[in-house]
């Protein structure tokens, strides 16, 4: 008995010591990121043996619900790296400040307010149609914000609840910017008077009510969706198509950058930067819009075939400042759900 | 006499101490932490009471209230022929019926939302009748599977006594097999209630943007609006409410008393009971079926028919996913594999104690049913982040979080069964001299064979299918197949929703599969 016993506390004294090991360097660095986060083996497995680092993605919800969920462990966070965050106040306060050599390369417009943030990559929310639907009654799409309250477009939209969902805040932020602090409301009221149907989610709204995606029992035509979803259609078709079955409207886009930082008391504060460096790379760039359907920072960067085709870059998207967004946010939601909802 | 000896025996001990363990360090500890930070500011705790008084919080609460009362009563009506069908008689396809039963209850709430929307007519979706019918859908399981196990084991020798004397078959059911049958009807039905009142997917999908519950209300504040004063103060509100229901359910419980049990096969149905017993199965299997069935239809639809196209990308590389989808699976099977064993060793002491009287624990497991998955995982995330127990990213965190949800349908599957043991069989062999051992091995554990195969599977099925705790804290290398069925309904393109529906029927045939596996292991093949 008193022999097992001792074997017992020598065996577990070896196993500590086996793996305690004091200050290891670090094996892992960990990316907290939200739910549309996505990566390819090989992006991933080339990351892994450029930096000797196990790569840990841990995702949370959407951006805001990650966003609060750093903000929860704020100081002791459960990763190394957020990405997909804005550069608001609130998002820098979590973060170390780092500048990356690769930022060179970045398109000055995407840049963040200061070295908390680095950009990664941007993505356009637009409206989507149906093209066949419009084709098949000889009607022309909407092409601007102000024609989806003519009555030809009556009971056609489907739009995402802003207090849910984020291309809907995006589509709700898009018509604050357009139509200013003084329009906006009489324009949702316009809407709701034409028959505009609100529902929780993207996935609701794009797989189940728009009539455009391939499988969709959805019978409405229009859409907030991105610029980027007709060329997604194309490359998940289930057969090769030739066009598009649907198009993004060019007018009343709404730019999101998302950006990414180090989270203060960062494990691998090395680490982290070693993945934003990696994360600005032309590998990692080059394959964001295959991987997350949004377009690179990075200058220069060849987009796949399908984009080029399908998928638009909108020349002068709507966007407003991070620090309005903050402030605002709640008080406009609220003033939506009131005019749209109740 | 003898039950308070035992009572005080080391085991005694351990099956009231293993569970309340497990329930403080991976429920209370987490819940007070978050609380403690959502509530306490500079050493006073800050009331919430202006929130709860809110003329928002209390239309909320009306609706949570009033929906999740009539779900319950709906479920029951739809459940009750079943499962009295399943338990009284034998017939052909009986256990693939059993098994197909749990379907609904694994499947992810998106997909069967997805298929409700494409089943119902214009006009139903978004209201509240979609989300009544859902619940049904996703209830009745729980229902044909607790009562089910208790009907089955009635002595019919009573209701036969009945009819000789010339009670009418209305009187037969309403004077005997009613009342003996209450219990394990009170406990089915709290069950479902608690999952009407939390309810939070089937709301969001279904009911569209107009309906909340106090658990989508909770959320919304907690996780998107960051306003965590607030999601305290609902959150206790509706422990609270959770806290009433498991009370008063268990009191209710308590007078109706335990029954005598029977031994033996089922008789097959003659006369009028096959039209009964063929209706009742018909029926049930006509709701039960149809959005499982257009699920399969849309696995196999392709772009110029139908094919295995969805099924062959289950071995692809995604950019959805971190890893192959078929890992998924493999990943799904290994936490609800852990999370039943857990389940089984905490919910099986939890059980013996519950029916040696420890009524407290039953409605102490129940609560973690009742607390609200957004704040428990925030919690999760303050409580657990230093070692030993940095759990925050370590994949054991799954399992235990699915191991609470399904404790409970292990506990109340066993109850029942267990308490009709410990009143009849187990006294009388003691009186003809058989040891404690003796007793648990000849009587106690045939008799609880079939209990202990609902709990498994039971238990199973809820692990397979949990979403709301799973896709808050599963990392992303190990993700489960509803989680993943989530990401890729999450991408636009056909391909990704076939994928998305042949994870879902992968899952439908997983838990069919498992819960007659478990059947048969465990009992034996059905007698012929």
């Amino acid at each position: 008995m008193r022999v097992a016993a001792v074997t017992l506390v020598a065996v577990a004294a070896v196993a500590v010591a086996g793996c305690g090991g004091g200050e290891d360097a670090p094996t892992e660095v960990v990316l907290l990121t939200h739910d549309s986060f996505a990566i390819s083996k090989e992006v991933k497995v080339a990351f892994e043996k450029e930096s000797g680092l196990t790569l840990r993605v841990l995702q949370g919800g959407d951006a805001n619900e990650t966003l609060n969920r750093a903000l929860l462990t704020a100081g002791d966070p459960q990763g190394d790296v957020i990405f997909g965050i804005d550069d608001s106040v609130l998002s820098r306060a979590l973060l170390e400040e780092y500048s990356s050599d690769g930022l060179e390369d970045v398109d000055p417009e995407y840049a963040g307010a200061d070295d908390h943030v680095t950009p990664i990559d941007h993505g356009e929310v637009c409206l989507n149609v149906d093209r066949s639907w419009f084709a098949d009654r000889g009607i022309d799409p909407p092409g601007t914000l102000e024609d989806l309250t003519q009555p030809r477009y009556r009971g056609l939209l489907v739009v995402e609840n802003p207090a849910t969902s984020s291309p809907g805040l995006s589509f709700l932020l898009a018509t604050v910017d357009r139509f200013g602090e003084d329009g906006w409301e009489a324009y949702w009221q316009a809407l709701r008077a034409n028959g505009v149907l609100a529902v929780d989610g993207w996935e609701e709204a794009y797989t189940q009510e728009f009539s455009g995606a391939a499988g969709s029992p959805g019978k409405r035509p229009i859409v907030v969706s991105y610029a980027t979803s007709p060329a997604a259609e194309v490359i998940f078709a289930s057969k090769p198509l030739a066009t598009a079955t649907t198009a993004a409207v060019e007018d009343g886009c709404y730019r999101q950058v998302e950006y990414a930082g180090i989270l203060r008391g960062a494990a691998n504060e090395d680490g982290a930067r070693a993945l934003i460096d990696f994360m600005l790379s032309e590998r990692f760039q080059a394959a964001v819009p295959g991987s997350m359907f949004v377009y690179p920072v990075r200058a220069g960067v060849a987009l796949p075939e399908a984009f080029v085709e399908h998928a638009i870059i909108p020349e002068n998207p709507l966007q407003l400042p991070a620090d309005d967004i903050d402030e605002n946010r709640d008080r406009w939601v609220a003033r939506w759900t009131e005019i749209v909802v109740r | 006499m003898d039950r308070d000896r035992r009572a005080l025996s080391v085991g005694g001990v351990a099956t009231v101490a293993v569970p309340v363990a497990f329930l403080a360090a991976f429920f209370a500890w987490p819940l007070v932490a978050i609380l403690e930070r959502s509530l306490a500011g500079d050493g006073t705790v800050d009331l919430p009471h202006d929130v709860l008084t809110r003329r928002s919080t209390l239309e909320v609460a009306w609706f949570t209230l009033w929906q999740a009362v009539v779900s319950t009563a709906l479920t029951l009506v739809a459940a009750l022929p079943l499962a009295w069908a399943l338990a009284r008689f034998s017939f052909r396809g009986r256990s693939l019926v059993e098994a197909l039963v749990l379907v609904p209850f694994v499947l992810p709430t998106v997909v069967v939302a997805t298929a409700f929307l494409a089943l119902l007519p214009d006009g139903v979706e978004r209201t509240v009748w979609a989300i009544l019918l859902a619940h049904v859908f996703f209830n009745v399981a729980i229902v044909v599977r607790i009562v089910g196990a208790f009907w089955a084991g009635l002595d019919p020798s009573l209701d036969d006594a009945a009819a000789t004397l010339g009670a009418s078959p209305y009187r037969r059911h309403r004077l005997v097999t009613a009342p003996l049958l209450a219990p394990a009807v009170a406990a089915a039905a709290s069950i479902v209630f608690l999952f009407c009142f939390t309810s939070f997917g089937v709301i969001v999908v279904l009911g569209g943007i107009r309906y909340a519950t106090l658990e989508v209300e909770i959320y919304n504040q907690a996780a998107r609006l960051f306003d965590l004063r607030a999601a305290a103060a609902l959150a206790l509100l509706q422990l609270a409410a959770v806290a009433a229901t498991v009370l008063v359910s268990g009191r209710l419980e308590r007078r109706l008393g335990g029954a005598r049990t029977r031994r033996g096969p089922a008789p097959r149905p003659t006369g009028r009971d096959r039209v009964r017993v063929g209706l009742a199965v018909g029926c049930s299997l006509a709701l039960l079926a149809l959005p499982p069935l257009a699920l399969v239809v849309r696995s196999f639809r392709v772009a110029d028919g139908y094919g295995l196209d969805h099924y062959a990308s289950l071995l692809d590389e995604t950019p959805a996913l971190l890893v192959v989808p078929w890992h998924a699976i493999l990943n799904s099977l290994l936490f609800a594999g852990a999370a039943t064993a857990i389940a089984l060793m905490v919910g099986v002491l939890a059980a013996v104690a519950v029916a040696r009287g420890r009524r407290g624990l039953d409605a102490l497991l129940m609560l973690p049913l009742g607390a609200s998955a957004a704040m428990l995982g925030f919690g999760f995330l303050l409580a657990f982040d230093d070692p030993p127990l940095d759990l925050r990213s370590s994949v054991l965190i799954v399992p235990i979080a699915q191991a609470l949800v399904a404790i409970p349908f292990v506990v109340r599957s066993l109850v029942p069964a267990l308490r009709a043991v410990e009143a009849r069989l187990g006294e009388a062999a003691a009186v003809l001299g058989a040891s404690p051992w003796q007793v648990r091995r000849e009587i106690d554990l045939p008799l609880l064979a079939r209990p202990l195969a609902v709990a498994a599977g039971l238990a199973f099925a809820v692990a397979l299918g949990e979403f709301g705790a799973t896709v808050f804290i599963a990392r992303a290398d190990w993700p489960t197949v509803p989680v993943s069925i989530f990401r890729f309904l999450g991408r636009p393109g056909a391909d990704n929703v076939g994928t998305a529906m042949a994870l879902s029927v992968t899952l439908m045939i997983l838990v069919t599969a498992v819960a007659l596996a478990s059947e048969r292991s465990l009992v034996g093949r059905p007698p012929r």
